[in-house]
């Protein structure tokens, strides 16, 4: 299918962001002011140590938390001003979320894993087209149990992007996995990415995975350090860590 | 079907052994509830549909005689609408090969019409014929009993001569739906009969002819029953009149109200305490769950799932165990219903049962039941749904514990570090800890209800016939008699002792409140008819003043003391006002009593006696029988043997089908509290312990710390499931307290020792079953998967 892209349309504009955690006697910031725009079909990888505040920005982004201060618009519209029932709708229409464990419902097979989503979504694609998406075709009716942790990964990428999100925020999809594992998984996200046009930010560590990014965010105790823009992307099946 | 109702699917399925052990709880309250009402409907309709299809009379009265011409008079009261004049006596009835004495209560009915009350349901052959005067209609329970069928003769004497009669028919009325004989607590199919015959018949027997001594008054709607009572007494006075009454003091109806009261006091007393418990169950289970899926609570919400829609699936998972067990109880409880309906009309002789089991009735137990454990699980439900889901996905923080109470006292080293565990986690939830305890408990203690009756019926006979009547048997006399009786009797061959009785009718008065009973005479000296004390001491009677039983001094709210207002109801008809002496112990009946001599003075008469109580010898018990059944001048003869053997059969018979659903039901709720508690403690606890088993602990060693904690909380269940369970026992006697028999609470140490044998033994179980999981426990699974 063919995707039109604006490149330059921003996705996401993030000003000021920061995020406190008062721990009893000690006050922890995550993030201490942060701007950053992401634009539309663009792999934004963000790079940093743990407790560098990439996940806290990921879940303030993805609707999951909210910050002490500062403002994060999708689009035109500020979700750090939206109520609990509209980031339900916000998340439901427009976010995919992959997460470092998965999280799928051990109880639901991979193909009504991704249905969980499909069933509440405007437009989705078919539960089974989105886990043949990953190469899972094979796999449909497994219960998580029964899947390798890559496989588990490529279900909850397919549960993401079953829905068409205009955004895709993965969360170290790869950190639980072994690196052959994780380069499958990256080769899903950047097939995602090019054949339906997902903006895509993914966490992580691991500076290696950063080669495949359209941009790359340093990260560390809650600063952006530096924006770096790759002039030439590598394909997933080239990295190696 | 969506995804999320296959998830709420496997979800049920792989907690089923517990929805199972809490939908049977609920199946329980709702089938004990579904079962009372369905019985008290379907005897309620049943009653009220004979009553009316069968003219059961508003207004009651008995004298001594009066002629014809009375019963217009008393047609003519405002709001009467019909009025049946009778002729009644009682009589003794002669069977070939039946050797007990059979006492009969005759009623006359019209041959040439339909009464306008009291109308016979015929169930075998027909009414008394016009012109047979030899024909008789007698009740279906004696007839049955005895197998007699129309064309069967009967010897019966009635007013000391005998006359042989022809059954023409076996029926039923609904004034005598509780039948017993006059001085009985508890009906005697076998040797107590209602007769009914021609009236002419009846009265040329007594000499009446043109005359009652009975009558029943219909009355129309909207009438003054008070009123017409009045006027009833006005107009009966000159010819004897024992006093109107209406329904409401009508021993049948009476007898048969208190036994529906009692039956609504069960339907509702029983499923509240079992849905308290259910509700408690699914609270903890729900809670664990909602536990247990946290992460699977913020995917949803992260993937656009509104928190209405996860709080109404985690609702439906719990409703679903509560529609569950809301069918299998309702299905339950319907045939037990009717089960219980039917046991009922052995000793309430309604010609049948329409069997009731009313749509609302049901849908009002299970819309409860429903509403209950929603609540219980509502709160757990929107904890989840509210959690904002990137604090859901964070692990969870090792939970906190401290040093336990035991420890800060100094007394830690003496405890090994696997009682440390349990001591601290039983300490770090109290409220957890102290429900699961008052949940056995609650059990223990319904369990207790179960068995009570057994140790208290012994009591209650041990009581009434070994300490207060100790006689075998029990004459009373067709009239008042002089006191050569006495001697009469005492040379009965095989009489060993005789002591006078007298009884006469009365009316008591308090304040406002008002009671028709016996007023009996005791002996100083006897040593076969005793009262007793609180203590079941045996009582001197005082030399002046009435003594009540407790039952009859709490429904006047006398106490010694007080005076009260005594009304005659025969002989002059007299009112005095008497102090109240003392109040008496009596488990059996409701009575009035005082000094054997001040009640002949008091009734100003001369010394003659209603009745005696003999002392028999065993072997000539037989002999003494027959003598007495000769005797034209003797009415009723109480044999205590039979009567002991009736107070078993019947209150044994309707409340051990009681204590057996009561039992089984409590063991259902003792096994399904200590089933989840072990299964969630594992549940909760299958990563500490799969850890400890890696580090080396042996599976004896894990097993002693989750079920160490298990024990603890039925340890400390038990001595208050016995106090609890004496608790409720007393709330129940109290409940079923009534004018024919109080209970007393008696609980024995074999109670005690059973409702504790049946937690341990629920505890033994669920301990097998969670030490099999134990042992399947998946070592290097659990300490993959993150918290």
């Amino acid at each position: 299918m063919p995707v039109t892209l604006h490149p330059s349309v921003a996705v996401f504009r993030i000003a000021g962001l920061t995020k406190r955690y008062d721990m009893g006697e000690v006050v922890v910031y995550a993030l201490r002011g942060i701007d950053l725009e992401v634009f539309e079909g663009e792999i934004v990888v963000l790079l940093g140590p743990s407790g560098s505040g990439k996940s806290t920005l990921l879940n303030i982004v993805g609707g999951l938390d909210t910050p002490t201060s500062g403002a994060v618009w999708y689009r035109d519209w500020e979700l750090t001003r939206a109520g609990d029932s509209e980031l339900t709708e916000y998340r439901r229409r427009h976010v995919g979320f992959v997460f470092q464990f998965y999280n799928l419902i051990p109880s639901l097979t991979a193909r009504e894993n991704v249905a969980i989503v499909t069933e509440i979504a405007d437009a989705p694609m078919a539960a089974e087209d989105a886990l043949e998406l990953v190469g899972l075709k094979d796999r449909l009716d497994h219960f998580p149990s029964q899947l390798s942790g890559g496989q588990q990964q490529r279900v909850a990428i397919a549960r993401a992007v079953a829905k068409r999100p205009a955004v895709l925020l993965c969360d170290e999809p790869t950190g639980a996995l072994d690196s052959a594992t994780g380069i499958v998984v990256l080769e899903a996200l950047a097939k995602v990415n090019r054949e339906l046009g997902t903006a895509t930010i993914i966490i992580t560590h691991n500076a290696d995975i950063a080669a495949m990014a359209d941009r790359v965010v340093l990260l560390s105790d809650g600063i952006i350090h530096e924006i770096r823009r790759n002039e030439t992307k590598k394909a997933a099946r080239d990295l190696h860590w | 079907m969506t995804a999320l109702d296959k998830k709420l699917l496997r979800d049920l399925w792989d907690i089923r052994s517990q929805a199972l052990a809490i939908a049977l709880v609920i199946a329980s309250g709702v089938a004990t509830s579904v079962m009372s009402l369905t019985a008290l409907d379907s005897l309620r309709v049943s009653r009220d549909t004979y009553y009316r299809e069968n003219r059961f009379p508003d207004v009651f009265a008995s004298l001594q005689r009066a002629p014809s011409s009375v019963a217009r008079r008393l047609a003519e009261i405002p709001g009467v609408d019909h009025v049946e004049a009778r002729v009644v006596s009682p009589a003794k009835i002669e069977l070939s090969g039946y050797e007990e004495p059979i006492i009969a209560a005759l009623v006359s009915v019209p041959v040439d019409r339909l009464p306008g009350v009291d109308r016979l349901f015929i169930r075998r052959g027909r009414p008394v014929d016009v012109g047979r005067l030899d024909q008789i209609v007698v009740s279906d329970a004696f007839a049955g009993i005895h197998g007699l069928s129309p064309g069967d003769r009967l010897g019966i004497i009635v007013n000391g001569r005998r006359r042989m009669l022809t059954i023409s028919g076996v029926g039923a009325s609904p004034e005598h739906i509780y039948q017993i004989a006059p001085g009985s607590v508890f009906p005697d199919f076998e040797a107590f009969a209602i007769v009914w015959m021609a009236r002419e018949t009846l009265a040329a027997a007594l000499d009446l002819e043109g005359s009652f001594n009975d009558v029943a008054l219909a009355v129309r709607p909207g009438a003054s029953v008070a009123e017409i009572l009045a006027q009833v007494d006005e107009i009966l006075a000159p010819y004897g009149g024992l006093g109107a009454y209406d329904r409401g003091n009508q021993l049948s109806h009476r007898y048969l109200s208190e036994e529906l009261r009692q039956l609504r006091q069960m339907a509702t007393m029983f499923p509240a305490i079992f849905l308290a418990v259910a509700t408690f169950l699914l609270n903890v289970v729900a809670n664990r769950l909602v536990g247990t899926q946290k992460e699977q609570i913020a995917v949803l919400k992260a993937f656009g799932y509104s928190t209405g829609a996860i709080g109404w699936h985690y609702l439906k998972i719990v409703l679903a165990i509560a529609v569950l067990g809301i069918l299998a109880g309702t299905a339950l409880g319907a045939q037990l219903g009717k089960e219980l309906g039917e046991l009922y009309m052995r000793f309430y002789k309604l010609p049948y049962l329409v069997l009731v089991i009313s749509g609302p009735m049901v849908l009002t137990a299970g819309g409860l039941s429903a509403l209950a454990v929603a609540l219980g699980t509502a709160m757990a439900v929107r904890r989840a749904a509210l959690m904002a889901p990137a604090e859901a996905m964070r692990p969870e923080p090792p939970a906190r514990y401290r040093t336990t109470v035991l420890e800060r006292l100094g007394f830690g080293a003496w405890l090994s570090p696997a009682s440390r565990m349990i001591a601290r986690d039983l300490e770090r939830r109290p409220a957890k800890t102290a429900l699961s305890i008052v949940g056995v408990a609650l059990a223990g203690g319904i369990l207790m209800m179960g068995t009570i009756f057994d140790d208290s019926f012994a009591a209650l006979v041990e009581i009434e016939f070994r300490l207060a009547q100790r006689d075998d048997i029990a004459v009373t006399f067709v009239e008042p008699r002089g006191i050569e009786v006495l001697s009469e009797l005492r040379h009965l061959p095989g009489v060993l002792r005789v002591e006078p009785l007298r009884a006469v009718p009365v009316r008591l008065r308090a304040g406002h409140r008002s009671y028709r009973t016996q007023l009996e005479g005791v002996n100083p000296a006897a040593e076969l008819r005793r009262l007793l004390d609180h203590r079941h001491r045996p009582l001197d009677p005082p030399a002046t003043g009435v003594m009540l039983d407790d039952f009859l001094g709490g429904y006047l709210g006398v106490r010694p003391g007080d005076t009260i207002t005594v009304e005659e109801l025969t002989g002059r008809r007299r009112t005095r006002t008497v102090a109240v002496a003392a109040l008496v112990r009596r488990y059996l009946g409701v009575g009035a009593y005082m000094e054997i001599s001040a009640l002949n003075r008091h009734l100003g008469e001369g010394i003659v006696f209603s009745g005696a109580a003999l002392a028999v010898d065993a072997r000539e018990k037989d002999a003494v029988y027959a003598a007495l059944r000769s005797r034209p001048g003797v009415a009723g003869v109480v044999v205590r043997d039979a009567a002991v053997a009736r107070v078993r059969e019947t209150m044994g018979n309707n409340m051990i089908v009681f204590a057996i659903f009561a039992s089984l039901f409590a063991a259902t709720i003792a096994f399904g509290v200590v089933y989840n508690y072990a299964r969630i403690s594992l549940a909760e606890r299958s990563r500490e312990l799969a850890s400890l088993r890696v580090l080396g602990f042996t599976r004896r060693e894990i097993s002693a710390i989750l079920l160490g904690e298990l024990g603890v909380v039925v340890l400390a269940a038990i001595p208050l499931a016995l106090v609890i369970g004496r608790a409720l026992c007393a709330v129940m006697m109290v409940g079923l307290q009534t004018d024919i028999v109080r209970i007393p609470v008696v609980v024995d140490r074999d109670s005690y020792a059973y409702a504790t044998a049946i937690i341990l033994a629920s505890t033994a179980l669920s301990a097998l079953v969670a030490r099999r999981r134990l042992h399947e426990l998946d070592l290097i699974g659990v300490l993959k998967t993150r918290e």
